[in-house]
């Protein structure tokens, strides 16, 4: 029983960070229909940048409270400019490209920041420990489940963010000029939306998401990995499954995906054999494709002529 | 009668194509105006030059003489030209006032807004029926009159339409023609791109003729329906 409650509690908390980051993989397909490849390298430099900032502002140990949303808001910010600053400079320039070569300039982006990232003088090649923003104090036991803060923070505040980004998506002008673009982009323009606009704010806001994924998961595994090291990708690359399991360009199916990821790896490793957990999280993957290929939430999309 | 919009030497390309060979064309306030062809006369390219989804390749292009070849989509829709784009372009995962409501977009007037809803859904009481159902679950007609609801809650001062009859029975075109009346009527000017030369030029003021990217005939829509090039090609007598 203390197994179970415990497993479920880190399963969820994994999965809502892979939430957060799937959100992102998600919109940039839904909008412009192609797989963002150096996503998972904005949610590394989420985790860097916060690093970098909690170093800057000295807060190595004895942190005010201020620290933890203060880095937080940063790193959103600073990996929110870089997101919109790609998107500008690297994929706008190929908008009417075929989409192959979208593809290939994203890996490339993606070697570049991982690069650029290991220069001496920004990140290093040497792995570093993250401060402890957030004081690592159990707040209750729960029949035998020590419940920390960390984990409670982790879960909180992706949801929050979820929600948040749900009531952006379903409930507001930008949401609907959000989801018109995703659905056709010249149609859209025909509405008077201006759909530059919006691929700008769907990578400011997906990157930002990363970025708070980044922080958290630095706040909950605090040995930050090297910018390069392949640790990134295959955090990056499961939350690309959770995108792809819920159905990709759907925001729902993202969170959803995302949890489920989070909640069959932890079982896996926690009742099966822990050197397997990716194995469980592509089984899941392939399992899903054979009987839902468009995802847990997608739709084979029907269109009338 | 003032001009509202003037075309004149349009050239459009796509890609090593050449789809218009020097259009001219101009359509007076408050008429509707008919643009009839075969299948790639360039009716449609036509239209989607003046909506800014093409760019010309010369020529002009300009709205109450304000040059408009060059500007983006979404900033000629706030000039008062918007377009029920071929193929209806609805949004077909959201509800039909969604849809209604992404047409006013670049209005804030939330009165304004709201009292055009109702004109819209006057115009076409089956989609007051339909308000929270999905888009994409509507016959083509009922697609066909959201995209033109749609349109019109952009409170354009010209509205184009292409080809609001494709696809529809005779029954469910004669309804939308007629409303295509009393939305002219009613003080909005229409650029109208049709294969249905009979139905266009039955509504229209003005027609022209559109072959392989020239215009080769325009006239009072009356005289177009009498002339025998008309009669034999597009309406099939004679």
């Amino acid at each position: 029983m203390t197994k179970l409650l415990q497993t479920l509690m880190d399963g969820v908390s994994v999965g809502s960070l892979y939430a957060l980051i799937a959100l992102g993989y998600t919109m940039v397909y839904g909008i412009l229909k192609f797989i963002n490849f150096a996503h998972s390298d904005i949610f590394m430099l989420g985790a860097w940048v916060s690093f970098t900032l909690a170093t800057l502002m000295g807060w190595t140990s004895d942190a005010p409270w201020i620290a933890g949303p203060a880095v937080i808001c940063g790193s959103m910010l600073i990996c929110g400019t870089i997101g919109f600053v790609i998107e500008r400079l690297a994929y706008r320039p190929l908008r009417a490209a075929p989409r192959i070569n979208v593809l290939i300039t994203a890996i490339g982006v993606s070697l570049f920041l991982e690069n650029v990232g290991q220069l001496e003088y920004v990140f290093g090649t040497r792995p570093q420990r993250m401060p402890s923003l957030l004081p690592d104090t159990v707040l209750a036991s729960v029949a035998g489940v020590s419940i920390r803060l960390v984990d409670v923070l982790v879960i909180g505040i992706a949801f929050s963010l979820m929600g948040a980004l749900e009531y952006l998506v379903f409930s507001t002008k930008l949401g609907r000029a959000m989801r018109a673009v995703s659905h056709d982009l010249k149609t859209a323009s025909l509405m008077g939306i201006d759909v530059d606009r919006v691929i700008s704010i769907t990578f400011i806001i997906g990157s930002s998401l990363a970025a708070a994924a980044g922080f958290l998961t630095a706040a909950k595994y605090p040995s930050i990995n090297q910018p390069a090291h392949s640790n990134w990708i295959l955090f990056g690359l499961k939350a690309f499954v959770a995108a792809v399991v819920g159905g990709i360009g759907n925001v729902r199916g993202a969170m959803a995906g995302g949890l489920m990821i989070g909640l069959v790896e932890m079982f896996g490793a926690a009742f099966f054999s822990p050197n397997l957990r990716d194995v469980y999280v592509f089984t899941l993957l392939i399992v899903v494709l054979l009987i839902k290929p468009d995802g847990l939430l997608g739709r084979a999309t029907v269109e009338k002529v | 009668m003032s001009t509202m919009l003037e075309i004149s030497g349009l050239h459009v390309s796509y890609g090593a194509i050449q789809a218009l060979h020097g259009v001219d064309l101009k359509v007076e306030e408050g008429q509707i105006v008919t643009l009839i062809g075969s299948n790639g006369a360039g009716k449609s390219t036509t239209l989607r030059a003046v909506s800014g989804l093409l760019k010309p390749v010369s020529g002009t292009i300009t709205f109450h003489g304000q040059r408009i070849d060059g500007m983006k989509a979404h900033d000629i829709v706030r000039l008062g030209i918007s377009q029920a784009p071929e193929g209806r372009g609805v949004f077909a995962n959201m509800t039909v006032a969604e849809n209604l409501d992404l047409g006013a977009y670049v209005r804030d007037d939330k009165a304004g807004i709201a009292s055009d809803m109702e004109r819209s859904l006057d115009l076409f009481p089956r989609l007051r029926e339909r308000l929270q159902q999905k888009a994409g679950t509507l016959s083509g007609g009922e697609q066909q009159m959201l995209a033109i609801g749609r349109a019109l809650l952009a409170r354009p001062k010209l509205l184009l339409l292409d080809e609001p009859s494709l696809g529809l029975a005779p029954q469910v075109v004669a309804t939308i023609f007629q409303i295509l009346r009393d939305i002219n009527k009613s003080g909005t000017t229409i650029l109208l791109v049709e294969q249905n030369a009979h139905m266009a030029l039955e509504v229209a003021h003005r027609g022209y003729v559109l072959e392989v990217g020239r215009v080769v005939l325009s006239d009072d829509a009356k005289v177009l329906a009498q002339s025998d090039e008309v009669r034999k090609h597009y309406l099939g007598v004679g």
